[in-house]
């Protein structure tokens, strides 16, 4: 599958996504808005480029496994898996609603190809060790292990637990990739909670840093092409991302952490029934954009 | 009467019946474990002989993974470990594990539905001199009311072994807890066990007892000595409190119309409330519990601690009789 898509190809197919989690948490009626807007470049890299998977064996022996550690931003990993053949993109509408296999925070019995269950923040990382270590210690398999985390649950302290031992037994077959978009349910992650410097603690722990522009695509898979070069070490993006990106109005504001569109009215934000309409807009906008600047 | 069936020891009530800790099972039952299956690998959080693990840390080096002390990682690491193909065993008190990592358990083994056996060591107050910080008395409370999760609370060590070895054939979380002190070895090989599966060790018309863990040992020597004054006792070893073995333990009670119920656990939410849930659906029956009464451990000998807790055998005895008068009544 792989280098089949141009870098104009991957930019409009991570718009497309944005649009679909906009259409997808307006169905639902509830969910998260900024955290799968501003991965949506990521996952896009992730799914249509870097990692080694068939939508039609979700099973395969031989895949890199992708665990998904900060649950809530699961819209853009279903509208992914939903463009990379896993199921039908009509069935984005059913996320959250009573017997979806699109819960609102995804569990791996209900959808082949999830990986694992999760939602309660900080025990990815713990999971996404477990493996790499079968991977990398007991069964030497070839394939890799990619964790995508949260800024905010780096507060967690098994976030921290799963780095030592990541980092003591050398699992160079895993790449963490932390959304370092700066914002958490109660504001931003450096009122809450401060995390810097999170480069150096991750050093500390024995891990190759790497600082990625979470909204460059050839960036974000040069990144993990320089991960896999890595020896004797994990290997940690920092991804700097803009918090629902794409969407002028939600970009950089942690109200829309939790929120989704058209919904309810916010204090200087565009009414409700307009939120929609604007970031359907917007993004319907950009998508022409990208597909000019590439001509 | 002894029931024949059970196979139990020709030395059981002698004085110099051989005393083991459960977590020798353990220990034995991960070699044999190993042995059989490839995929068993081993975790432990920085308490591998004390927990018994260390005898499949010599023996399989290879597929022992020492955490540290980190027991929430460690929860989340065997269900990752799963993931990829393994049957985890994670090692640690069961203060800890499932105490501490509860939520990690919960979400990262029991929703997720993988492999991964928990063994609490450490459990009740007969733990001794540590004290009540590391006497676990509520984890039974904790595991049986998780969905899909398996509880299992061996009798002796033979009985951890077979407990051990069983949890590692089947596929699903299971949950086993363990002693530190040595107590009285009395099953022997032959003796049936199967999980979910309760047996009757003690044949009896007048009263059940329902009793798990190690002082399923005190309440045969109850059963023993309330036979000499005419009353007629039944002992069920259960070991699986979950899935509850409802029949063996409805059948018995239908015959005898009056329980009690015996553990070195918290009564709230413990073995006998999973029991007498059950009981108060199906047939209703006068019911004692023997068990911690709503408080934590302390420092002193095992011994000495059950006496003090009213966990031992004059205090079953005394359950035994306070249920007969109010059966009468």
């Amino acid at each position: 599958m792989k280098k089949e898509y141009s870098t104009k190809d991957l930019e409009k197919k991570a718009n497309e996504i944005r649009q679909d989690i906009i259409r997808m948490l307006v169905k639902a009626g509830s969910g998260h808005s900024a955290g799968p807007l501003g991965m949506a470049d990521v996952f896009t890299a992730l799914y249509f480029n870097v990692l080694k998977h068939d939508s039609k064996r979700p099973d395969w022996e031989e895949r890199d496994r992708l665990i998904l550690s900060n649950g809530h931003i699961c819209p853009v990993r279903y509208a992914a898996m939903a463009h990379a053949g896993y199921f039908p993109i009509q069935e984005l509408d059913t996320f959250r609603k009573f017997g979806s296999r699109l819960q609102g925070h995804p569990e791996r019995e209900r959808l082949p190809g999830l990986e694992t269950t999760s939602g309660p923040l900080g025990s990815g990382l713990s999971q996404a060790s477990g493996i790499a270590y079968v991977g990398k210690h007991i069964d030497k398999t070839t394939w890799r292990v990619y964790c995508v985390m949260s800024d905010g649950e780096q507060e967690a302290g098994q976030t921290w637990e799963a780095a030592m031992f990541a980092g003591k037994n050398r699992l160079d077959n895993l790449c963490a990739i932390i959304d370092r978009n700066n914002i958490q349910i109660d504001g931003f992650t450096e009122d809450v909670m401060p995390l810097e410097s999170l480069k150096a603690k991750y050093e500390a722990f024995n891990w190759h840093v790497l600082e990625v522009d979470g909204h460059n695509i050839e960036g974000i898979v040069d990144a993990c092409n320089q991960a896999k070069a890595i020896h004797q070490k994990p290997t940690v993006f920092i991804c700097h991302t803009i918090p629902g990106k794409g969407v002028s109005f939600m970009e950089n504001d942690f109200k829309w952490h939790g929120a989704p569109p058209g919904v309810s009215n916010m204090p200087g934000e565009p009414a409700k029934e307009d939120q929609v309409g604007i970031a359907l807009k917007e993004l319907r906008t950009l998508q022409g954009k990208i597909i000019s600047e590439h001509e | 009467m002894i029931n024949p069936k059970a196979y139990l020891t020709e030395k059981l009530f002698q004085d110099d019946i051989e005393k083991v800790p459960t977590r020798n099972g353990y220990g034995e039952g991960l070699v044999q474990a190993g042995e059989e299956n490839t995929q068993v690998v081993v975790l432990c959080a920085d308490l591998t002989e004390s927990t018994r693990s260390e005898a499949f840390q010599k023996k399989f080096p290879e597929r022992f993974i020492e955490v540290g002390v980190a027991e929430q990682n460690m929860a989340s690491l065997a269900a990752g470990m799963a993931l990829a193909g393994k049957i985890p065993f994670i090692s640690s008190y069961a203060t800890f594990s499932p105490g501490r990592n509860n939520e990690q358990i919960r979400t990262t083994i029991a929703i997720n539905n993988v492999n991964v056996k928990i063994a609490g060591a450490h459990a009740g107050v007969s733990v001794g001199p540590d004290g009540a910080t590391h006497q676990a008395l509520e984890d039974i409370a904790l595991m049986r009311v998780m969905p899909r999760m398996n509880v299992i609370y061996p009798c002796d060590a033979l009985e951890a072994k077979k407990a051990t070895l069983a949890a590692a054939r089947m596929k699903g979380p299971v949950y086993l807890r363990f002693a530190r002190a040595g107590t009285p070895q009395f099953t022997t090989e032959k003796t049936p066990f199967q999980i979910g599966k309760a047996e009757v060790f003690h044949e009896g018309k007048d009263v059940t007892i329902v009793a798990c863990g190690p002082l399923v040992y005190e309440a045969l020597l109850a059963a023993q000595q309330l036979e000499g004054e005419g009353i007629s006792v039944e002992v069920i070893n259960n070991h699986t409190i979950k899935p509850l073995d409802q029949n063996t333990i409805l059948e018995s009670v239908q015959k005898t119309k009056a329980l009690v119920t015996v553990e070195e656990h918290q009564i709230a939410g413990g073995m006998g409330s999973a029991v007498v849930e059950m009981l108060a659906q199906r047939f209703p029956v006068p019911v004692e519990m023997v068990g911690i009464k709503d408080r934590f451990g302390e420092s002193g000998e095992p011994s000495e601690l059950w006496d003090a807790f009213e966990l031992s055998c004059p205090h079953i005895m005394q359950a035994v009789q306070k249920v007969i008068k109010r059966k009468i009544a």
